[in-house]
C-alpha cells in the first residue's frame, strides 16, 4: 500500500487527515480502517452531559413554558390582549406561519430555518445571548437551555469528536445512518431540542448492530414520531377516532417503507401504505407531564390504534396493539427489497455516485444472510476491491468538506459557525430539505452556486488556520501523494498564506474523493 | 471559550441558507435564435415548482360542489363559518391569500387548470417530482429534464453573456439537468471571495478538472450578473420577503437583454400533513408569500411582459378528504396556474370529476381530468413555436396521446 491507500482511508471513508494522519497509518491502511470500528468507543461521543432524549424533551418544553409566559406578560405590560398564540397546546401543533413571526427573529433564527421544504415549521427560538432579559417580545431569546442553546451544545460534543476521530470512519458511517433515518428539525422546535438525541440514541448504538433494531429505534423516537407525524395519527376506529373524529396521517408509513426500508420500488400500492399506517396508529410519546414515566418516551396508545388484522404487502397481521407494528417493522428490515436498497445506498454514499453493480449486490447479499447485521455488512465493504479501485468523483458534501478542513487546520471552531456555515453550504445538520434527507452524489453538489459558496467558505476558514506552518509543508500533510503538482504549484505561489490555504482546501484533490 | 470564531462575515453567510429554502432559480445558458435577428417577439418563460405537493382543493376551492363542504371539513374555506373566497367562476374560489395573482387573473393574465396531474399516479414525492421534472411517463425513466430536451430543440443563437443558465438553487434540479448549458444563482450575501483566488481555482481547475473549472466560472458570472447593490438586511422579513426577493431578483436577471429566456424557479414547504391552514396558518402564510412572488414577477417583468408566459406546477395534489391532523395526505389530482402577459387568461379550465367517492380517484383524491403535459405543450406549441411532433418526440416523450390545449396563449 502507499499513502494514496492511506488518503483513500481519510477521504473516502473517513472524515480527512489531520497533519501527520497519512505517515501514520501509511505501513497499513486499511487495519487502521478496522482497528477503528473494532473499538467500540469510536461511535459514541465524548460529552455525557448531554441529555437523554425524555430530558431534552422535557428542556423543550420548560422553554416553550417560560417563553410563553414572558409573551404573556409582556403582552401585559405592552396593554394587549393575550395573542392566544399558545405553541404548546396539544403537543403537536407545528407553528404559527412565519409571516406571522417579526422580522427581528427571523433575523437572528436564520440557522434555524436551515433551508428546505419544512421552513414553516422551523421557528425555533434564535440564539440565546448573554443580553439582560429587557420587556418585549424577544426576550424569550435570554432563556436557557432552549432548542438553539441544545443544538450548539451537541454540535460542540461533535466538533471534540471531529477533531479526536482517528479516522472518522464511525463518524461518516453515523451521518449516512442519521441521514438514512432522516429528521428534520423544520419541522417543529421538539425535533430541533431532540435532533441531537435522537441521533445518539436511535442511530449511534445500531451502527455496527442489527439494522431492525435501529429501525425499529429509529421508528420509536420521538424526533421521528414528531417529524412524520405519526405521534398524531389515530386509527379512524379506535376509542379515540370514534369520539374525537380524527383520524389517519399516513406519512411516516409511508416514508419508513418507501425511505427507511423497502424502497419506492418494491411493489406496494396504496392500500399497503394505508394499512401500514393503520398499523402504526396508536405508536406516539408521552407528552402529559401526568405521567412521568413515560414523558419524553415512545408510547403504545392502545385507545388510538386501529383494531383489528391488517394486510401489508400481502401478508396478514393478526396481532394486537404494539406487536402488530413490531411484525411488519421486522419484515420489512429483513425483505429483501430493504436490502438492495440499503445497499445501494451505501456504496452510492462511500464509494461512486454509479456504483459497480457487483459490489451492490455482494452487499446486498451480505445484508440478507446476515440478517441485516450491519457490521458484517460493513466489513464487507471495506474488503471490498471496488472500494478502493473506483476514481475519486465524489465531491465531499458540505458536511464532509466542513470536518475536514476542521481536522486539516486543527480548527478551534463554534458550533454556531458550524451550524451557519453548513446551512450556507446547503447542508445544514439535521434538517434536510425533505424526509429523503440529503443527497451525496456530484451532481447534486457540484454546482454553480454551491462551489461559489464553497470558495467563500474556504477562505474564511484559511483565515482561521491553527497549523501555522509552511502551507507547502501542510499540503502535502494532508494531501500526501495525491498532490498534484498543479496545486504544488498553486499553493506556492499563492499571495497570501491565507489565500495558500484556501487554495489547498479547494484543491480537486481536497474536494473529490 | 477561546479564539472566538465569528467574523461579521460568517454571520452575513446564514442568509443565503434561508433564501435558497425559501426559493430557487434555474434557467438555460444560451438565447434562442428567435431573441435577436430584430423580430417583434422575443418570448420568455418560466416553470415555478411548487415542492411538497401543494393542495390544489384548498387554493382554488371548488365552493359550488354539494360535496365540497363535508369532504373538507376545517379545510372547507368559502363556505359555512369561513370567510368568503375570492371571485372567480362562481363554482371556483380562489384562496383569498392571494390577491395579487387574483388581480392578474381579472386583467386576463392568468388562468388556473384544476384537477391536473402529471402520469405519474402513485404517492411518493420524490418520484413525483422526478415525473414532473423529467417529463417521462414513470420515474428514473431519465437522467435529464424536460426543459433541458426543450432549450436543445430551441433554435440555439448566442450564448448568455456573461452567464450560461440559471438556478437560484445551489444545486441544479433535474427538469434543467442534461446537454443544454445551465447555470445557478443565489442572492449572493457573501463577502465574495478575492476574485484573485477564485480566478487562480479556475486556472488550476483547468489543468486538472475542467468540470469543476466550469461549474465554477459560471458560479461567478451568475453572481456578477445578478449584482444588485441589495442591502443585505433588507433581505430579511420572513418567508414572504425571501420569496418575493428571489422573485424579484430572477425578473431582474430575466430581464436583461442578454439573460436567459427560459428558467426554472422553485418554492419549498407545500407537504401539509397537519395543521393545513387553508384560511390563516401555514399553507394561507405560503399562498400569501407565494401570491407575493408571482405578483414581484409580474411588477419585475412588465417590460418583457406582454411575451412573458409563466407556470406554475406541483408534483401530485393531495387527499381529497382532512387526515386526522386537519391536513391533507398525499393525493393525485391538483391545480396548475398560467399567468403572463402572453397567456389568455380570466378562466379556470377543469374537466370537473365531482367529489363524490365514486368520482375521487382511488376513492381518495381528486381525479385528475388534464394532463400536465397537455398544459406545457399547448404553452411551448402556441408561446415558443416548438413543432407537435418535435413535444412528442424529444421534450415529452410517449405523449403521443396527449393533446395540447389549445388557445392558452393570447
Amino acid at each position: 500500500m502507499t499513502t494514496s491507500d492511506a488518503y483513500l482511508v481519510f477521504s473516502r471513508f473517513g472524515l480527512g487527515a489531520r497533519p501527520g494522519d497519512l505517515m501514520a497509518i501509511s505501513s497499513a491502511p486499511k487495519a487502521a480502517l478496522l482497528a477503528e470500528i473494532d473499538d467500540p468507543t469510536s461511535l459514541f461521543l465524548a460529552n455525557s452531559d448531554l441529555p437523554s432524549t425524555a430530558d431534552a424533551f422535557t428542556q423543550v418544553r420548560e422553554f416553550q413554558r417560560a417563553r410563553d409566559l414572558q409573551r404573556k406578560q409582556a403582552d401585559a405590560a405592552a396593554g394587549l390582549a393575550p395573542t392566544g398564540s399558545d405553541m404548546m397546546a396539544g403537543g403537536a401543533k407545528t407553528t404559527a406561519p412565519v409571516a406571522a413571526v417579526p422580522a427581528a427573529k427571523i433575523a437572528m433564527g436564520a440557522d434555524a430555518m436551515g433551508g428546505g421544504m419544512g421552513v414553516m415549521g422551523g421557528m425555533a427560538a434564535p440564539p440565546a445571548t448573554s443580553k439582560p432579559i429587557k420587556p418585549g417580545p424577544d426576550a424569550y431569546q435570554t432563556i436557557t437551555p432552549n432548542p438553539s442553546t441544545m443544538m450548539d451544545a451537541e454540535i460542540a460534543a461533535r466538533i471534540d469528536r471531529a477533531l479526536a476521530a482517528p479516522i472518522g470512519f464511525g463518524e461518516r458511517l453515523v451521518a449516512f445512518w442519521t441521514n438514512h433515518f432522516a429528521v428534520q428539525t423544520a419541522a417543529d422546535e421538539v425535533v430541533r431540542g431532540l435532533a441531537g438525541a435522537f441521533e445518539r440514541e436511535a442511530i449511534r448504538p445500531y451502527v455496527l448492530g442489527n439494522f431492525g433494531d435501529m429501525a425499529l429505534a429509529a421508528t420509536q423516537h420521538p424526533a421521528m414520531l414528531m417529524s412524520l407525524n405519526n405521534a398524531t395519527s389515530i386509527g379512524p376506529n379506535s376509542p379515540q377516532g370514534l369520539k374525537s373524529g380524527k383520524g389517519l396521517n399516513e406519512n411516516h408509513a409511508r416514508e419508513l417503507m418507501e425511505l427507511h426500508t423497502v424502497g419506492v420500488d418494491a411493489g406496494y400500492t396504496q392500500a399497503d401504505v394505508t394499512s401500514f399506517a393503520k398499523v402504526l396508529t396508536g405508536w406516539t410519546f408521552g407528552r402529559g407531564e401526568n405521567e412521568p414515566e413515560i414523558y419524553g418516551r415512545f408510547v403504545f396508545r392502545n385507545y388510538a390504534h386501529e383494531p383489528g388484522p391488517q394486510t401489508v404487502m400481502g401478508k396478514v397481521y393478526p396481532q394486537d396493539g404494539v406487536d402488530q407494528g413490531l411484525a411488519v417493522i421486522a419484515d420489512l428490515a429483513k425483505s429483501p427489497a430493504t436490502a438492495k436498497h440499503v445497499a445501494t445506498q451505501l456504496a452510492t454514499y462511500f464509494v461512486a455516485d454509479n456504483p459497480d453493480p457487483a459490489l451492490v449486490k455482494r452487499l446486498a447479499d451480505t445484508f440478507h444472510k446476515s440478517g441485516g447485521n450491519l457490521k458484517t455488512v460493513t466489513l464487507a465493504l471495506i474488503n471490498s476491491p471496488e472500494a478502493w479501485a473506483a476514481p475519486a468523483e465524489k465531491l465531499r458534501t458540505p458536511q464532509e468538506f466542513l470536518w475536514s478542513a476542521v481536522r486539516a487546520l486543527k480548527l478551534d471552531i463554534k458550533p454556531g459557525v458550524v451550524n451557519r456555515t453548513l446551512a450556507d453550504l446547503g447542508q445544514p445538520l439535521w434538517n434536510p430539505p425533505s424526509p429523503q434527507g440529503f443527497k451525496d452524489d456530484a451532481a447534486t453538489w457540484l454546482a454553480p452556486d454551491a462551489m461559489t459558496t464553497r470558495v467563500d467558505v474556504a477562505e474564511l476558514l484559511a483565515s482561521q488556520d491553527k497549523t501555522l506552518g509552511d502551507p507547502v509543508q501542510l499540503a502535502s500533510d494532508v494531501l500526501g501523494d495525491k498532490m498534484s503538482s498543479d496545486t504544488k504549484t498553486a499553493v506556492e505561489r499563492a499571495e497570501s498564506r491565507g489565500q495558500a490555504v484556501a487554495l489547498l482546501l479547494m484543491s480537486p484533490e481536497f474536494q473529490r474523493r | 471559550m477561546k479564539n472566538p470564531f465569528v467574523t461579521d462575515a460568517m454571520l452575513c453567510t446564514s442568509r443565503r441558507t434561508f433564501l435558497a429554502g425559501a426559493g430557487a432559480l434555474t434557467a438555460w445558458a444560451v438565447m434562442p435564435k428567435f431573441a435577436f435577428a430584430g423580430q417583434t417577439r422575443d418570448p420568455r418563460f418560466l416553470t415555478i415548482i411548487l415542492r411538497g405537493a401543494m393542495d390544489g382543493l384548498a387554493v382554488v376551492p371548488p365552493i359550488g360542489d354539494p360535496d365540497y363542504p363535508a369532504l373538507r371539513r376545517d379545510l372547507a374555506i368559502g363556505t359555512g363559518d369561513f370567510g368568503p373566497t375570492l371571485t372567480l367562476d362562481g363554482f371556483f374560489g380562489l384562496n383569498e391569500a392571494m390577491p395579487g395573482f387574483h388581480a392578474l387573473y381579472q386583467k386576463g393574465e392568468a388562468l388556473i387548470v384544476h384537477a391536473a396531474a402529471t402520469a405519474y399516479r402513485d404517492r411518493s414525492h420524490f418520484d413525483g417530482q422526478d415525473v414532473l421534472e423529467s417529463g417521462m411517463t414513470g420515474p428514473k425513466m431519465s437522467e435529464n429534464g424536460w426543459m433541458n430536451r426543450l432549450a436543445a430543440v430551441m433554435p440555439k443563437g448566442d450564448g448568455i453573456r456573461p452567464i450560461s443558465g440559471l438556478a437560484a438553487t445551489p444545486t441544479v434540479p433535474l427538469i434543467l439537468r442534461g446537454e443544454a448549458p445551465t447555470l445557478t444563482w443565489t442572492p449572493p450575501d457573501f463577502k465574495p471571495a478575492g476574485s484573485d483566488t477564485i480566478s487562480r481555482l479556475v486556472s488550476l481547475y483547468t489543468h486538472q478538472d475542467p468540470t469543476m473549472a466550469k461549474v465554477l466560472s459560471a458560479g461567478v458570472s451568475t453572481d456578477e450578473l445578478a449584482g444588485d447593490g441589495m442591502d443585505p438586511m433588507k433581505r430579511q422579513g420572513g418567508l414572504a420577503a425571501s420569496f418575493k426577493q428571489v422573485a424579484a431578483g430572477s425578473a431582474k436577471i430575466l430581464l436583461q437583454e442578454d439573460g436567459p429566456r427560459i428558467a426554472v424557479l422553485s418554492y419549498d414547504g407545500w407537504d401539509t400533513h397537519t395543521n393545513e391552514g387553508a384560511e390563516t396558518g401555514r399553507l394561507s402564510g405560503l399562498l400569501s408569500a407565494l401570491d407575493g412572488a408571482l405578483t414581484a414577477l409580474a411588477d419585475g417583468l412588465q417590460p418583457v411582459w406582454k411575451d412573458t408566459a409563466i407556470v406554475v406546477l406541483t408534483e401530485f395534489g393531495r387527499t381529497a378528504a382532512t387526515n386526522g391532523n386537519d391536513g391533507t395526505d398525499h393525493g393525485t389530482g391538483t391545480t396548475a396556474f398560467l399567468f403572463g402577459g402572453a397567456i389568455k387568461g380570466g378562466r379556470v379550465i377543469a374537466d370537473w370529476p365531482g367529489l363524490k367517492p365514486n368520482q375521487l380517484y382511488q376513492s381518495r383524491d381528486l381525479a385528475p381530468t388534464t394532463d400536465v403535459r397537455a398544459i406545457l405543450k399547448g404553452v411551448l406549441r402556441d408561446h415558443l413555436g416548438v413543432g407537435e411532433p418535435m413535444l412528442t418526440a424529444q421534450v415529452f416523450p410517449d405523449s403521443i396521446g396527449v393533446k395540447p390545449i389549445d388557445g392558452l396563449i393570447a
